[in-house]
């Protein structure tokens, strides 16, 4: 999947399961405010992560990310991997 | 010193209509609530009748967070507490700042469930169920979802006694705040109503086969009613010391003056005659009147052969033949573990203005339903003081009484 598809497909999703503006994802935006998560919404975000993508981040994955382009650039490399 | 207490907002969602406006109406014009839903025959139910509430619509009014814990009975629920905070001059605002409890009848969630296994089925992963669904399976789940969403810092437990859930909800909000344990408890009762919920039940041969007429099949109290019919949706009642709601200038819908329980301790599913007749005089006892004060009884009477027999026998024995009686059921079919806080609701709708819902399709009585005085047709007829019945399985029966507000 080149970047521009994963950027389009995830701002697809995840401003469904979240219910945010899709405006409001950009590559440069902070993930975890942006999309208002709890501690709960991690499970949630794992979910459609899956769905879409076929593969499960890990909590350590998800430490790492800060903005939308840290995400893309995981998303990225799991797909290289798979 | 024990506290009045008093009912200050009540708030439907049910089979007859979606609103306290539209459930009036329907009561008023003696108005079913009963469908055929076709779905329950393919799902290899005997009986396809049910009372129809649609699903609503919370987009408008909470956020995906809220929602998200929710399936049908947090659902109807919040739909029916909305009204009952609104009519009540209640706000959130007040609520966080207060101490407000919530008791809730409540006693499965059959679909959130089965929704949740076939997730884990079909995946074979925990972790990709999603973080809703522990919070729609419980059966607290009205609780967990309203208790967050209102901000509500009293008492906060649920109810689960069967078909008589939501009375026994109200007769314990009525009790913690006679004692002076709370100034004002959230009460009520939700029955969920998806395919699921009601299959087991439907398995036990209970339901009516009327399902050429379903508007006639539930017919509590005539000779030849065949089953009840199941239904759902949620009713929310208001219950507050008249200390709090006189500080607050709330509306006054009544009083609740008598609660009368008990265990029939005999067979799981039967009714029992001795059960009823010690929890209504229990009732009565409670409230210190003389049965000739109570103007019409709102019956548990659920169309089912034997159940309405031995309520007539105990309503007979108690009340004689006079007073007025009608089961609301005959309209809404069994809402189970909201009945009991929707009939309160019913109860004082007619209360409050002055008529009795018809007990419809009673055209002819059976030997016991002939003793007493059951009003077929609507009737304006000025209500002081009323009793409503509720009974489940297991044996476990409430009573309540409830009369006008005089100062």
């Amino acid at each position: 999947m080149e970047r521009a598809e994963i950027i389009e497909t995830t701002k697809r999703f995840l401003s469904e399961e979240f219910e945010v503006d899709p405006n409001e994802i950009q590559a440069e935006n902070n993930l975890h405010s942006t999309l208002d998560l709890d501690s709960l919404d991690y499970v949630d975000l794992v979910v459609v992560i899956e769905e879409n993508l076929g593969f499960k981040p890990t909590g350590d994955d998800f430490k790492a990310i800060q903005s939308f382009n840290d995400f893309y650039d995981l998303v990225e490399q799991k797909l290289t991997v798979a | 010193m024990e506290n009045r207490v008093v009912i200050t907002g009540i708030g439907t969602y049910s089979c007859l209509g979606e609103n306290t406006d539209a459930v009036l109406d329907s009561l008023r014009a003696g108005k079913s609530g009963i469908v055929f839903d076709e779905s329950r025959k393919e799902f290899g139910y005997r009986s396809a009748l049910t009372g129809f509430v649609k699903e609503p619509d919370l987009k408008p009014f909470l956020s995906r967070r809220e929602r998200i814990g929710m399936h049908e009975p947090a659902m109807f629920a919040y739909m029916s507490t909305r009204e009952a905070l609104i009519q009540s001059n209640l706000d959130v605002d007040f609520l966080e700042k207060t101490e407000t409890g919530i008791i809730f009848g409540n006693d499965s969630t059959a679909g959130a469930v089965i929704q949740t296994i076939d997730k884990v089925r079909e995946r074979k992963d925990t972790t990709l169920i999603g973080s809703g669904d522990i919070f729609q399976n419980m059966n607290c789940t009205v609780n967990m979802n309203l208790s967050t969403i209102f901000k509500l810092k009293g008492i906060n437990i649920s109810m689960s006694a069967a078909c008589a859930s939501g009375s026994h909800a109200i007769g314990m909000g009525y009790l913690l705040i006679k004692q002076g344990l709370q100034d004002r408890v959230i009460c009520g009762g939700a029955q969920e109503i998806n395919v699921y919920a009601m299959a087991s039940f439907d398995g036990l041969g209970a339901f009516s086969l009327n399902e050429s007429d379903p508007t006639k099949a539930s017919r509590p109290f005539d000779r030849d009613r065949d089953g009840l019919v199941p239904s759902g949706g949620s009713a929310t009642v208001i219950v507050e010391s008249l200390e709090s709601a006189l500080k607050r200038n709330a509306p006054i819908l009544g009083e609740i003056i008598g609660y009368g329980f008990s265990s029939n301790g005999d067979h799981i599913s039967n009714p029992n005659f001795d059960g009823q007749f010690r929890s209504l005089n229990m009732a009565l006892k409670q409230a210190n009147i003389d049965p000739k004060v109570v103007d019409y009884v709102n019956a548990h009477a659920t169309s089912t052969p034997v159940g309405d027999t031995t309520e007539a026998q105990a309503i007979h024995s108690v009340f004689g033949s006079k007073v007025p009686v009608s089961s609301t059921k005959s309209m809404t079919g069994h809402e189970c573990w909201m009945a009991g806080a929707s009939e309160i609701a019913y109860s004082l709708m007619m209360m409050n203005n002055d008529f009795i819902a018809p007990n419809i399709n009673f055209e002819n009585p059976d030997e016991d339903s002939a003793k007493i005085n059951i009003v077929p047709e609507y009737k304006e007829h000025k209500i002081d003081c009323f009793l409503s019945n509720s009974f489940g399985f297991g044996g476990t029966n409430s009573s309540l009484i409830i009369k006008k507000f005089i100062k």
